[in-house]
């Protein structure tokens, strides 16, 4: 099937009339709605996810402001809050359930809506037809139903905040008996089947996404386009997809379950249950661990369909500013490859407290340190990469090398809690919440920044404020070792996450003032990201403009398209691909394209 | 005009299609899950045992019958034979709504012998059969609507000629929930 054809197949939606063949760029009759809002242009797809995805940042991340408020002055009140959050802030203190509430909409919402579909929903969409060498996915229509369940979502997420019983508080893991029982908590009442519904509605827009970023990946690939001539990011995604198609669905099944338990009076996770002033439950032989099992088998994945993107990104951007060939390309797409198998063989690790059978958490003990292999395979890559480079450092570049900092950091906990021994004593401390927000979340959101910096001129035909950029990655990178760093020590010393107030338990009272600090760098790290959304709004309008089609010197295909590029990508044929993506300082040339024939003298590669 | 600079060696299998047996890996794993946790329950305490409603060995002997009805529609297709391939699609509609009334008719006889699927009074063996058969109903029900839609395009005489990649689809997918089913058949009975 030619890529043609996907652009001229009489799409269901039908709302895109195209230009024949070689005259892409003159025969669009394209509407307001149709360009922006009901767009099948997969560039145009990735912008509406990168920008819900930042929607959804800035409120996730403001959520963090606010229970980091009540963290650091548990004591003090803030009379703006009452006004921000009425009667869940009545007299500028936060109430436990709102707080609980915060902790666990900001869960939710980083994990699923930021770095879920704002990182690979993004990068997926913008990259895979541009670096493969194809017109548009393979189904344009699948794509858009992708985004647009994705946006349902947002706005199912966003209404559950706005009930009387408030959103729901139980922990972004949603565990029952809390999740299956309207009588628990406030939370759990509407608030959670509107978070049942939003997550629904999330998975099916993740399994349109996924099935069309591997279908396009295998089948819509230019001439010369061998799997091994695809640039890293294009693997990355790929694994990301394959993660994501197979696990999502078991994540449903758990729901599905869930449901029945919320809604039909069955027994699946529910046993012997007494609530306060409600009585005890009919409910008999349910089993908690159940969804437990079923959540991480999603659970697990998931943290790797988080990462995976921003170590594609972080590998192609370090390549390209580093001026230098990936170090082992095969290894990085072989560690990869074993990262994605373990990440299904892993989930139980979750569970070590859970009253799991010991041998078999030893068993997972093995499994989880062996990801420590293809880990350390990957950043000895970096760090190879790096190594006696022509290093350029642009705001992605920084964000990149910032990346692998944070992952080395976050990692090597990871050894740590993956052990079943040592996680009786630090699982649920915030030895944990610094573990995963930095190998996780921060690192993540770091190569999400690379990626931005690196293809916004791709994206919008301008630059954006280098400036603005450095004192953001300076900031931000500071900020967040030291938002994290001393969670590690709290951690250690016993502190449990999700409490509501530590001052009043005499062991955690010492770290007042450690909280405080934490909250301030919070609020200021926060404050930064502002700063780089005003940076990335103006320059979408104001930017400096991108004169030159390939303003970084790079060999991917992305980089042959003009300037702002149609729907279609190329104008005429879509170019035939010679060679890797990493010909970079080769027989004395700076960088050599993929689309560059290979020379009769040249030296073997 | 591109087909030349695209084509990357043979001829590979159409995206739709592949697009399709991507979809039902994604499918497996949602049902492995829920046979998975319907072992991990089976061996915690008070499981109810009980027979599988008697209907739904009759309702297996409809939806194997219609595979075989589906595929011998695809071949009319390919062969033209347009009056034989409505027949056979119909029928094949048909059987699967059969199969479907079959299985609710299963469920309402399980009631009936005071074996609760859902409520206080259920046991989570009765509640696995009706959410995972109920899973596989629906999945069953997106097979007849696919039949309905190439149903329509069948008697739109425009279409006569049209390509024969719409019915392969609704056929391995047919397939698809088929095999599914038995493998959920085998399992209520001698695996779980």
């Amino acid at each position: 099937m030619s890529n043609e054809a996907v652009l001229h197949a009489p799409a269901a939606a039908g709302s895109l009339d195209h230009g024949h063949g070689e005259h892409h760029e003159h025969h669009h009759h394209e509407t307001f709605i149709s360009k922006y809002v009901f767009s099948m242009d997969h560039k145009m797809i990735a912008k509406q996810f990168l920008i819900t995805g930042m929607v959804w940042a800035v409120l996730g991340g403001l959520m963090s402001v606010l229970f980091r408020l009540q963290l650091g002055y548990p004591d003090s009140t803030f009379p703006w809050l009452e006004d921000l959050l009425g009667k869940w802030a009545a007299g500028g203190k936060i109430s436990p359930e709102a707080y609980y509430a915060l902790v666990t909409t900001h869960g939710t919402v980083l994990v699923f809506f930021v770095l879920t579909a704002g990182l690979s929903g993004t990068f997926s969409n913008f990259l895979i037809p541009l670096q493969v060498g194809a017109r548009d996915m393979a189904s344009p229509f699948m794509n858009m139903l992708s985004y647009w369940f994705f946006f349902a979502a947002s706005i199912v997420m966003l209404s559950s905040m706005f009930v009387e019983t408030g959103p729901f508080s139980g922990g972004w893991t949603a565990y029952p008996p809390l999740s299956a029982l309207g009588d628990a908590s406030p939370g759990s009442k509407t608030g959670m089947d509107l978070w049942l519904i939003a997550m629904a509605l999330f998975v099916v827009s993740q399994l349109l996404a996924g099935l069309n970023y591997i279908s396009t990946i295998l089948n819509m690939r230019t001439k010369g386009m061998s799997m091994t001539r695809l640039p890293l990011t294009m693997w990355a995604l790929f694994f990301t997809a394959v993660l994501g198609v197979l696990s999502f669905p078991v994540l449903l099944s758990g729901f599905i379950l869930l449901i029945f338990d919320r809604n039909f009076g069955t027994s699946f996770y529910l046993s012997d249950i007494f609530i306060n002033g409600v009585g005890a439950l009919p409910n008999e032989g349910g089993s908690a661990i159940l969804y437990q099992h079923l959540f991480w088998f999603l659970g697990h994945p998931e943290v790797y369909i988080i990462l995976l993107p921003a170590m594609g990104i972080a590998s192609e951007v370090m390549s390209v500013n580093a001026r230098k060939p990936i170090f082992g390309y095969m290894a990085m797409v072989a560690s990869m490859f074993s990262i994605a198998i373990l990440a299904f063989l892993v989930w139980a690790h979750h569970m070590f407290v859970t009253g799991l059978n010991p041998f078999l958490g030893s068993v997972f003990v093995l499994l989880t340190l062996l990801i420590a292999v293809p880990s350390a395979i990957k950043v000895f890559n970096w760090l190879t990469t790096l190594w006696r480079g022509n290093i350029r450092f642009t705001p992605g570049m920084l964000f990149a090398i910032g990346f692998v900092s944070l992952f080395i950091s976050g990692g090597l906990t990871g050894i740590w809690l993956g052990n079943s021994a040592l996680d009786i004593h630090l699982h649920d401390t915030y030895f944990v919440i610094a573990h995963f927000h930095i190998v996780m979340g921060v690192a993540s959101m770091f190569g999400m920044f690379a990626g931005i910096y690196h293809w916004f001129p791709k994206m919008y035909g301008r630059f954006m404020n280098n400036t603005i950029a450095y004192i953001h990655f300076w900031v931000t990178l500071a900020g967040a070792y030291m938002i994290f760093w001393p969670m590690h020590y709290q951690g250690l010393a016993g502190m449990p996450r999700r409490y509501y107030d530590y001052s009043v338990w005499e062991s955690f009272k010492q770290f007042a003032e450690l909280n405080q600090f934490i909250s301030l760098v919070a609020m200021i790290v926060f404050a930064m990201q502002l700063l780089f959304l005003f940076n990335f709004f103006y320059s979408i309008f104001k930017g400096r403009k991108v004169t030159t089609e390939n303003p970084w010197g790079s060999n991917s295909l992305e980089w042959t398209t003009p300037i702002n590029p149609g729907h279609g990508n190329w104008v005429g044929e879509i170019p035939e691909v010679h060679r890797w993506p990493y010909d970079y300082g080769k027989d004395g040339k700076d960088h050599i394209p993929q689309t560059t024939p290979v020379g009769a003298d040249e030296s073997h590669h | 005009m591109m087909t030349a600079v695209q084509a990357n060696g043979p001829q590979r299998i159409h995206r739709h299609k592949f697009t399709l047996w991507v979809a039902m890996g994604s499918m497996v794993m949602m049902f492995a899950g829920l046979t998975s946790a319907y072992i991990v329950k089976k061996n915690q305490s008070s499981w109810l045992e009980f027979n599988l409603p008697v209907l739904f060995w009759y309702s297996t002997a409809v939806i194997l019958v219609s595979s075989f009805t589906i595929q011998m529609a695809v071949q009319a297709h390919k062969a033209r034979e347009m009056g034989k391939y409505r027949a056979l699609i119909t029928l094949t509609a048909l059987l699967g709504l059969a199969f479907l009334v079959m299985q609710i008719m299963g469920f309402l006889d399980l009631e009936s012998n005071n074996i609760a699927l859902t409520g206080s009074r259920s046991n989570s063996a009765a509640s696995f059969l009706l959410v995972i058969t109920g899973l596989h109903m629906l999945h069953v029900l997106g097979g007849v609507v696919a039949i309905l839609f190439i149903f329509i395009r069948a008697y739109n005489s425009q279409e006569k000629a049209g390509s024969s990649l719409p019915v392969e689809l609704a056929a391995t997918y047919w397939h698809f929930v088929d095999v599914l089913w038995i493998y959920l058949f085998i399992f209520y009975n001698w695996i779980g």
